[in-house]
């Protein structure tokens, strides 16, 4: 199966090219190559993926070159393919196949675009040597890799203050759970003496109740090496507490946050967790620990989620809360299920994202849905492909002749997986789980809501405006790096941003005669592909991730006693994402629909309780206060009082002053005249012949 | 040992001194016209001694059928391989010449014949074993370089090169001739065997201050701190072609010849002379470091890096053993390729009105004016200051690691913590020729007579410097190897 090998280094290939020959090209080649790239990557990713479904096929490792051989650290760059990579190689390359070409429409005004479709394709291959990891440290340089193509992407208008300042907060964030995930490794290869995962997976189960001695505390060593692990699962998934990167990170592209920050990169935390779910059964203190953060999550952000105005970061908080649905599935040990969510949520979050993108194209960057209104009539196929997603992520399903939409088959899955479970942080998980999802479906409801239905609200935007005057309704004239340059965005932070009147529809007719228009075909496509994904993928692929062991091929650690038990849950616990989703969808008819004052009346009605969600419980204010400002303050102390003070004064600068006086006092000594050169010799000698005889 | 075998021994001399005094005949019948031809034909026999000598270096001879005349010469690998490297040199200074001193109407035939008579007295330096075959090796040598400095005569600049030259080397001269005679009083021979036998038991005061007057005479020329004022005043003064030659040949033939002594007449004597090496080596590296940095001409500029380059090379000589010889024969073999190219890469810069180019400050934005001749200088100013990929980083490695290796940690660590101060004029061209903006003096690339020729030399010394230099590494070490086995196969 040496078709792996074009599949992940294509993509690599097609970015050097696109990057460095552009120049010589042009931009068109560029995009082309990375796109054709991804296109075939993407072909040849699906016949895999079916053969693994078919279940017949075994896993297997397919070596590329040797890496490090050092005394007992052994270890190459090698491809492992198997159904939980085959999974992963399906999500990304075909979404990353449709986000390229997305970008085709979305970016078309861009004048940067070939470097916009290099770091694309980079980040599809670093994503992709991490899926196809065969021991730890390949892992972690994917693991880097697609944490450093996120921070280019983010920070790729990187004119715009704001989106600088996200690139560096999302990688900062990163580094955090990086550093857990780095002495995970280490731990692993202590405890292990490799990193090979096959051999990792193989002697977990014989570690489970040893311990390990640190600083004098007796530990369990798999907790520990779990834990840390997880630890770097957070930060590259946004799970609590490492999550603060997420919804800034929504200052790039959307395209970028599509691909990146909803189907591919921030599942990489789950794939790991998967991925090493034997070591995770070895440590059920960890596994507990996970299902917490993982139902935390899910919860906290599906809350925020309900108040932010700004249609990219209600999505964004949709996806932190979706991860955490599948790290509980994982702490749960339903791991087939976990991967299950990942791969529909790749489907329908990639459709949202980019169904968002043709509304946010359509109304020229405005991203605030208080400025939206009425689209459905202007822009029908981005509202039927954004009704899908929807329909998708609320799990609207008809549970008696299990047919529903993708999100239907996975989340229930999960629900009951938790329930199942039986333990007390499953009962936890599954009501959090439940609590989430009528969440889900209400802001769900409610960005549906705000944007297509209603009347047009669009008039007071600035971006509207902005174009009015510019260009009176064609959006055609500037770049979108120029826009941001002079005028970044009102919105970039709806949570503090009280600028401007929410408009009345007491303005004509609220359009300000701007009147949206369908985005280009080459937009349009991706999402009738992914339509089609969110429709269909649950309910075609529910039978091979939840009910059969062989497919899994020994890929995950296989429950077969949580399998069965999910199957003899209550009725109202398999209903119960169904009723809750309905009633989710009704509040949010009777709040945007039926009575628009409601969410206003609710708000003021319970004040500290709305601004404690609306500015996403405090978090950013929280650790500006522990870690950010503290952290200047030292750093502060130390450059200016060590560094400069001290290093630099007494270091460099101090050896330049040296050196410098040395030289003037060379120079001096060279003055030309041919009798102190000669007196200098003979003193010399003199110098010389008294040290030798003393 | 009979005449004719002796004759047989001293060849590449003979052709030289030989083709030296026809040409000399030719230059004086047929006036200036026949530079040029005299030119090519000193180049022949260049060409032809180095020939002579390669089949030794190859062969690593030595032992006692390499001595002539009575043990007054040597011809062995290790003068050879020192010979090579001075007939290149000396090659290339005739090469670089006539570019240079054509356009100021001053290329004479004489030149040609004053470069074949210095490489005459650096080829016997290198294979004296006597203390007079070293004299004469040596005043041959210095009467055609003072001559050389003020080729240019009528330039004053060029002229007070010449004298300052003759002035402060008839006094290191006379410090040489000063302790030579006070070593054969104390040691009762000439010869470099004898004397060697005469001081291994204790060395009596005479004889310590004849080594330390000897020591000081050959410090002066090699321009050893603090024997070296004369160095950047002549280096400025000279014409180019004869810096660049100054730089290089003699280097090599007085340090082979200060190795020769101090390995053979006072090996005995090691722990005598090796603080005073050291003390030279130290001494050159910190001043010619701290001495380039306020220059602003690159002729001064490289005559103190040439400074600092000794004291490296002394690190080598100061560790006096088989390994250190060599590791200094290697540092030769990379230094010589290295600065010539840095003097022919600054002769190749004109200026508007075809003058040459000397100051660091008209070098600015090289990189886009003349951009080939930029990367060479890059290459060279990376491989001076001993920067990995470049090959110049080999020569000091390797007599670090003789140093390291002999237990002289401390010495070796202040080299390398003084090669970092002298990284910092060395950069600062580089960044002077990339990233300042044109200053607007240089001329592009146009056709300037000589250029080719030119232009070829700075390819193949910039490519020996460069990382393909490596490439040599096993076979450079060989011949440095055998060289230095045969120096001390007698000691």
């Amino acid at each position: 199966m040496s078709s792996i090998l074009i599949i992940v280094f294509l993509p690599l290939l097609a970015s050097i090219v696109a990057g460095l020959g552009h120049q010589a090209f042009g931009a068109t080649v560029a995009k082309a190559i990375t796109t054709a790239g991804l296109f075939v990557s993407c072909a040849l990713s699906w016949p895999i993926f079916l053969a693994y479904l078919g279940g017949d096929a075994a896993g297997q490792v397919v070596p590329v070159m040797t890496w490090v051989h050092s005394g007992e650290m052994t270890f190459d760059w090698a491809l492992r393919v198997d159904t939980l990579t085959a999974i992963m190689l399906v999500v990304i390359t075909s979404v990353s196949a449709l986000v390229h070409l997305y970008s085709w429409g979305y970016m078309a005004e861009d004048p940067d675009q070939p470097r916009f479709f290099a770091y694309l394709s980079l980040f599809t291959f670093t994503m992709l040597m991490l899926v196809t990891a065969n021991n730890l440290v390949q892992m972690f340089f994917g693991w880097e890799g697609v944490g450093l193509a996120s921070y280019l992407l983010i920070g790729f208008w990187y004119r715009k203050p704001s989106a600088s300042a996200a690139a560096i907060k999302a990688f900062v964030w990163n580094r955090v759970g990086d550093l857990g995930f780095m002495l995970g490794i280490f731990g692993t290869f202590l405890v292990f003496q490799t990193t090979s995962i096959p051999a990792i997976l193989e002697a977990a189960p014989a570690m489970q109740g040893s311990t390990i001695t640190f600083l004098s505390m007796r530990l369990d060593t798999m907790t520990i090496l779990c834990l840390l692990l997880f630890v770097g699962a957070m930060g590259k998934s946004a799970q609590l507490g490492l999550h603060v990167w997420l919804p800034d990170a929504m200052e790039g592209p959307t395209p970028v946050s599509a691909l990146i920050h909803a189907a591919t990169m921030v599942t990489a935390g789950v794939f790991m967790v998967c991925r090493l779910s034997p070591m995770f059964e070895a440590a059920p203190a960890a596994l507990t620990f996970v299902t917490f953060i993982g139902a935390a999550t899910c919860l906290f952000a599906a809350t925020v989620g309900t108040t932010q105005w700004d249609i990219k970061r209600v999505i964004a908080y949709s996806t932190c809360s979706q991860l955490g649905y599948m790290f509980f599935a994982a702490g749960v040990g339903a791991y087939g299920a976990a991967m299950f969510h990942l791969f529909t949520h790749a489907f329908f979050k990639a459709l949202l994202f980019l169904g968002a993108g043709s509304v946010i194209h359509a109304m020229h960057h405005e991203q605030d849905m208080r400025y939206y209104g009425g689209l459905r009539k202007h822009i029908p196929l981005t509202f039927c492909a954004m009704l899908a997603g929807t329909l998708a992520i609320t799990g609207v399903g008809i549970y008696w002749v299990h047919a529903g939409f993708a999100g239907f088959h996975s989340k229930d899955a999960i629900l009951e997986a938790a329930f199942a479970s039986g333990t007390g942080m499953g009962r936890f998980a599954f009501w959090m789980g439940a609590v989430a999802a009528l969440l889900t479906s209400f802001y769900s409801w409610r960005l549906m809501f705000l944007t297509f239905w209603g009347k047009p609200r669009w008039a007071q935007s600035e971006h509207i405006q902005h174009a009015m005057h510019d260009a009176h309704g064609h959006h055609d004239t500037h770049g979108h790096a120029e826009h941001g340059a002079h005028n970044p965005p009102a919105q970039e932070d709806a949570g503090h941003d009280h600028a401007h009147a929410v408009p009345s529809a007491q303005q004509d007719d609220g359009t300000a005669g701007y009147h949206p228009h369908e985005s280009p075909w080459s937009m349009l496509i991706p999402l009738v592909v992914l339509t089609v994904g969110a429709v269909f993928a649950g309910f075609v692929f529910s039978p091979f991730f939840l009910e059969s062991e062989t497919v899994w091929n020994g890929a995950i650690a296989y429950n077969e006693h949580l399998m069965h038990e999910m199957h003899l849950v209550p009725l109202w616990v398999k209903l119960s994402a169904t009723i809750v989703m309905l009633i989710g969808l009704a509040v949010a008819w009777l709040a945007y629909i039926r009575d628009t004052s409601i969410p206003g009346k609710t708000a003021a009605a319970l004040g500290p309780v709305y601004r404690f969600l609306f500015n996403k419980w405090y978090f950013d204010e929280l650790y500006h206060a522990v870690f950010v400002k503290p952290s200047f303050a030292l750093g502060r102390f130390f450059w200016q009082k060590g560094d400069v003070g001290g290093i630099d004064r007494f270091g460099p600068n101090g050896a330049a002053f040296v050196v410098q006086q040395g030289a003037v006092l060379a120079r001096k000594v060279q003055s030309g005249y041919l009798t102190s050169y000669a007196l200098i010799m003979l003193l010399g000698l003199v110098a010389v012949v008294s040290w030798v005889l003393v | 040992m009979d005449f004719s075998t002796s004759l047989a021994l001293i060849a590449p001399e003979l052709v030289l001194s030989l083709s030296g005094l026809v040409l000399l005949l030719v230059a004086a019948w047929a006036g200036d016209r026949s530079a040029r031809v005299v030119s090519v034909l000193a180049c022949v026999a260049l060409g032809a001694a180095f020939a002579l000598c390669i089949p030794v270096v190859s062969g690593g001879l030595a032992g006692p059928d390499r001595i002539a005349f009575d043990g007054q010469f040597r011809a062995d690998a290790f003068a050879s391989l020192a010979k090579l490297m001075i007939y290149a040199a000396s090659l290339a200074a005739l090469i670089l010449a006539p570019a240079f001193l054509e356009r100021i109407r001053s290329m004479r035939a004489e030149y040609p014949v004053l470069v074949l008579f210095s490489a005459v007295g650096m080829s016997i330096m290198v294979s004296a074993t006597d203390l007079l075959t070293l004299y004469i090796g040596l005043e041959m040598q210095s009467l055609a370089a003072y001559v050389l400095a003020s080729f240019v005569r009528d330039n004053t600049r060029s002229a007070e090169a010449g004298l300052k030259y003759f002035v402060l080397g008839s006094l290191a001269s006379g410090i040489l001739l000063f302790g030579m005679s006070l070593t054969y009083g104390f040691t009762g021979s000439t010869a470099f065997d004898a004397i060697g036998v005469a001081v291994s038991g204790e060395l009596n005061t005479g004889a310590l201050f004849g080594l330390v007057f000897v020591l000081a005479g050959l410090a002066f020329k090699i321009s050893a701190v603090p024997f070296h004022m004369w160095t950047p005043d002549v280096y400025e003064g000279a014409p180019t072609p004869v810096t660049a030659f100054f730089a290089s040949a003699p280097k090599v033939a007085a340090i082979a010849l200060l190795t020769r002594v101090l390995m053979e007449a006072f090996g005995g004597q090691v722990e005598a002379w090796r603080q005073i090496v050291v003390f030279l080596a130290l001494a050159s590296i910190v001043v010619g470091a701290l001495g380039a940095i306020g220059q602003d001409n690159v002729k001064r500029l490289l005559a103190y890096s040439s400074i600092n380059n000794v004291g490296f090379i002394l690190i080598g000589v100061a560790v006096a053993s088989t390994q250190g010889v060599s590791a200094m024969l290697v540092y030769l073999a990379i230094y010589v390729p290295m600065t010539i190219a840095g003097f022919v890469a600054v002769l190749m810069l004109r200026d508007g009105a075809g003058d040459p180019v000397e100051r660091i400050a008209d070098l600015s934005g090289l990189s886009r004016v003349r951009p080939a001749v930029a990367w060479c200088l890059m290459i060279v100013m990376f491989s001076l200051a001993g920067i990995p990929p470049m090959f110049g980083f080999w020569g000091k490695f390797v007599v670090f690691q003789a140093a390291v290796q002999a237990d002289m940690v401390v010495l070796a660590a202040i080299g390398i913590a003084a090669s970092v101060i002298g990284a910092f004029y060395y950069l600062k061209i580089v960044k002077v020729m990339f990233m300042d903006e044109p200053a607007g003096v240089i001329e592009p690339a146009g056709g300037q007579p000589g250029n080719a020729s030119l232009g070829a030399l700075l390819a193949i010394c910039t490519l020996m410097i460069s990382p393909f230099g490596f490439l040599a590494t096993g076979w450079l070490g060989a011949l440095a190897d055998r060289a230095a086995a045969s120096l001390l196969l007698l000691a």
